[in-house]
């Protein structure tokens, strides 16, 4: 790296050419490119799950509760596969938050942080930061379901359902 | 039209949450978290079950339907069980999810080793 104390002027053209890098690798409103990505990838991911809700539905002649079961294993399955070939993460980096909401998100951060402290133990690595994310996902919404069904016993026998 | 339904219903959840992610301190997990008990929520009142009668899979695929599984299965139970549903329910809904992201992590982290990070 050209620089030092009296070198100011060799610097400013550096410095300008980094400016210029800098202007154009950053877009002009990442928010606004980040929104249609999220859209884009996370709509394609719900239509690939929507595929495969039809062919079970339609062709393999499923029920409705069944077929939306087995539709989310499916996209655990292809997200947890894709983090191991390394691919999700490639698409996460285009996607952002369309590929962080769908289930198979939830699937990359189960399978990610297993893949990463395997070299920690097959018991306290793996297993355990298996659920780094995942854990609070499934504290949360467990509880939540909890709250959920206790106030919804309460209405039963308060006002009658 | 199901599929351009489960499209943008399923890209619109995942703006909203991008928009959270670039405008506030939210993580990802945060953000993943905060989507559970939401769809938990919608799921308890009743409201979701009608968006995902709308969009399908675009409902169900992000992470709000899987709250939308437990709020549901956890009201289903009560009818059946009464009280001990309330404790039963929302996980046996959400076995499928939650057995399949354990094994498939499982075995995928067995057989898979990470990428060097650049």
């Amino acid at each position: 790296m050209p620089g030092g104390n009296n070198q100011n002027k060799d610097n400013s053209g550096y410095k300008k050419d980094y400016q210029d890098y800098i202007e154009k690798t950053s877009p002009k409103s990442p928010l606004f490119k980040d929104m249609i990505m999220a859209f884009l990838f996370g709509g394609a991911i719900c239509v690939i799950g929507q595929a495969f809700m039809n062919l079970y539905k339609d062709v393999l002649n499923m029920d409705a509760e069944n077929a939306k079961i087995a539709v989310s294993v499916t996209m655990v399955f292809i997200g947890a596969l894709l983090t191991g070939l390394d691919i999700y993460p490639k698409i996460a980096k285009y996607a952002g938050a369309g590929t962080i909401v769908p289930i198979t998100g939830f699937a990359n951060s189960v399978a990610s942080p297993a893949m990463e402290f395997k070299r920690e133990g097959l018991v306290l690595g793996m297993s355990a930061k298996m659920f780094v994310v995942a854990g609070p996902v499934l504290v949360y919404g467990i509880t939540s379901s909890v709250v959920v069904g206790f106030i919804y016993w309460l209405y039963k026998i308060l006002i009658g359902g | 039209m199901d599929y351009l339904n489960a499209f943008w219903v399923g890209g619109l959840l995942c703006v909203i949450a991008q928009i959270l992610i670039d405008k506030t301190k939210l993580t990802p997990a945060r953000i993943l978290v905060l989507y559970v008990v939401i769809g938990a929520i919608l799921g308890g009142i009743g409201i979701y079950d009608k968006l995902v009668d709308f969009a399908g899979a675009g409902a169900t695929v992000p992470l709000m339907g899987f709250g939308n599984v437990l709020a549901d299965g956890v009201m289903k139970a009560v009818d059946q069980s009464g009280f001990i549903g309330i404790i039963t329910g929302g996980t046996a809904a959400a076995a499928g999810g939650i057995a399949a992201a354990v094994f498939f992590g499982f075995l995928v982290a067995l057989i898979f080793d990470p990428k060097a990070k650049k």
